[in-house]
């Protein structure tokens, strides 16, 4: 087939490059970098190579925060995917009540992350919270910004509140395009409940469980807002995730070069996870369809 | 298997219906034979979906009840109700192979295991899918999915009857002419009650013993496709059914003869005098064109020649006429057109009138 090439198109991407240039291209080259050199301020660099990787990946502290990046990764999903499924196929297919569940399922994605932090903060505490207060009142000693463990709960119980939504949101929209000849073929065949969830519906929500999945996976394992106000990365040091420990590297220590090699190991990280999780996602139960094959 | 009766069927899906026009299905009183092979044919929104949901149980008809063999089935659910249903997409279980989709009806059903091996293999064998058995059932193409679907419903051998909802719908062309005759041998092997619903006149008639033509919820025929090709019952019938349609031709009928426009045709039956509301049916095959002098002058607007045969499309006083002529046949320059008396069929409110009523 012959195509015309017009090399004036290139015209029409350039906005788009100019934007993205700036806000990812441009600042990711800085750190970059700040990454691969000294300063002592003065706008006077040294060449360090790899010196300041190595030191993060030498250092004890960069592995801890790593694995409670990880370990809270993994206990968000392990909760929120669940609890998101099971949520979405509990809510109404039709009716007066789809829009209210509609709605406050929405309602916690509407919340600025340093509000749900601050809404938290406050809802714990023993002298004025609710929930603190009421802990307290029944003899459950309580008390997140002394106890590593109940610190934990906290936030992962403010994770789980806040983000669940967006699964169930997800899980919804997926429930609601499976045709309805699915589940009266299911009828037909005799299936139970069990069966029409294991066979029809897990499958179909296939696709948008990948997206629930990497989303989720992404967003907690760049938590910062949340246990920042929250606990500061305390007690001790027991809730200082990688985000924190970047800033606190950065701009509370300024040792620009640690904290940019950091943050690019950071990303990498998060990138390769994702791309892991994907091509094993979508691999999985996923038979290559025969050339020509209608989907 | 069993005889289905519809008794008194109706079915509105307002709350409370008031007159016929509420009604998307109105009022049946048949009886469909063990084993017999139905199409529901008619354009959408006839009413032919709404009557093969409420066979299957899907849909609880307003009025009415509906008869498997003697046992009344109106409130079954559909699983209750012994039937199977392929629909106008494959339905099949993605994550499962095949086979399991196979077994799957029979494993609900708690069928013995040596059982179900045994029948599913012989299935897998008559909707010839060996080679791909053990696959997943997801990669399979279009027409193979109907198949599973369709197998489902035949693993279990004393389904009361299987319903097809346009079940070639998405199937390439090609393979549709195929699957229809699989369908068709199945129906001589095996036997089953099977009703198909479709608004595709070819498949109708080449897959049913009988054809139930429904329009605007009502079935205005039942009959074998020569019967509703020779002799329909409304004018509807005469014009869906064919390609093209039957001409009909409004005009006054007295005993032998029928007026149309300012011409007078002889009739090779008795009529009683119908002056208002008849009409003359007759198909285009049976109208000849000619030069010579007997017949009635027509304007040609348009030839439509598609390969067999021709399409001439005229005007006869300003009333539509179609004729298919031979291939090779020439289009005469000043025609006339005239009709094959014995297969004219005459219309009184579009309903036929019997000959010699």
């Amino acid at each position: 087939m012959d195509k015309t090439y017009n090399n004036k198109a290139w015209l029409l991407v350039l906005p788009v490059f100019v934007l993205v240039a700036l806000s990812a291209i441009i600042p990711i080259m800085t750190v970059v970098n700040y990454s691969v050199q000294d300063t002592f301020g003065n706008n006077e660099f040294f060449w360090a190579g790899t010196e300041w990787f190595q030191d993060v990946l030498n250092s004890e502290r960069f592995w801890n925060s790593l694995s409670r990046n990880l370990l809270f990764s993994f206990i968000i999903l392990c909760i929120e995917i669940p609890l998101g499924i099971g949520i979405a196929l509990c809510m109404p297919k039709k009716g007066p009540w789809v829009p209210v569940c509609l709605v406050l399922m929405a309602l916690p994605l509407l919340i600025p992350w340093n509000v749900v932090g601050t809404i938290w903060q406050i809802f714990g505490r023993a002298d004025i919270g609710l929930l603190g207060h009421t802990l307290d009142a029944i003899g459950v000693d309580y008390n997140y910004t002394s106890n590593i463990f109940d610190a934990w709960v906290t936030i992962i119980v403010m994770d789980v509140w806040h983000w669940t939504s967006l699964v169930v949101l997800l899980c919804y929209a997926g429930l609601a395009s499976i045709p309805d000849a699915y589940y009266q073929a299911a009828r037909i065949d005799g299936a139970s409940k069990w069966s029409v969830f294991r066979f029809i519906q897990l499958p179909k929500l296939r696709g948008v469980l990948i997206i629930a999945f990497l989303l989720r996976f992404m967003d907690s394992f760049m938590i910062y807002t949340e246990p920042f106000v929250l606990t500061g990365g305390g007690p001790g040091n027991s809730t200082t995730f990688m985000s924190i420990d970047l800033v606190k590297q950065a701009i509370g220590q300024f040792d620009l070069g640690p904290a940019a090699a950091m943050s690019l190991i950071y990303q990498l990280i998060i990138i390769l996870i994702c791309y892991v999780f994907f091509t094993v996602m979508s691999h999985t139960g996923a038979d290559k369809p025969e050339q020509g094959a209608a989907e | 298997m069993a005889k289905i009766t519809l008794d008194g069927l109706a079915h509105s899906y307002y709350p409370n219906p008031k007159t016929d026009a509420d009604f998307a299905l109105k009022e049946l009183n048949y009886e469909w034979d063990d084993g017999g092979a139905y199409a529901l044919l008619g354009p959408s929104g006839c009413g032919k979906t709404t009557l093969l949901n409420i066979i299957s149980g899907l849909l609880v008809p307003s009025k009415g009840n509906i008869l498997f063999g003697s046992e009344n089935v109106t409130e079954l659910q559909p699983e209750q109700r012994n039937i199977a249903q392929v629909f106008q997409f494959p339905v099949i279980y993605d994550t499962m192979t095949v086979r399991q989709n196979l077994e799957f009806p029979l494993v609900n059903r708690q069928v013995p295991k040596n059982e179900i091996d045994k029948r599913v293999a012989d299935m897998i064998q008559v909707l010839d899918l060996e080679d791909k058995a053990d696959r997943k059932a997801r990669g399979l193409t279009a027409d193979e999915k109907q198949k599973i679907s369709l197998g489902r419903g035949l693993v279990r051998y004393d389904v009361n009857a299987i319903l097809f909802d346009e079940p070639l719908t998405v199937i390439d062309p090609h393979m549709k002419w195929q699957l229809r005759t699989k369908l068709k041998d199945l129906h001589r092997q095996l036997g089953h009650t099977m009703i198909y619903v479709t608004h595709d006149q070819t498949e109708a008639l080449t897959f049913a013993d009988k054809v139930v033509v429904m329009y605007e919820g009502e079935v205005v025929q039942i009959g074998t496709p020569e019967e509703l090709f020779d002799e329909p019952a409304h004018t509807f019938v005469g014009y869906f059914i064919g390609s093209p349609g039957m001409n009909i031709l409004s005009s006054q009928v007295k005993g032998k003869t029928a007026r149309i426009g300012s011409h007078e045709i002889n009739l090779a039956h008795e009529y009683r005098a119908l002056e208002e509301n008849a009409e003359v049916g007759i198909r285009p095959e049976f109208v000849t064109l000619s030069s010579g002098k007997t017949g009635m002058p027509v304007q040609v607007k348009s030839v439509e020649d598609i390969g067999r045969f021709k399409i001439v499309r005229a005007s006869l006083e300003g009333q539509d006429v179609n004729a298919v002529l031979p291939e090779g046949a020439p289009v005469p320059a000043d025609p006339k057109v005239s009709f094959d008396m014995s297969r004219i069929n005459i219309y009184e409110n579009s309903h036929l009138v019997r000959r010699g009523a």
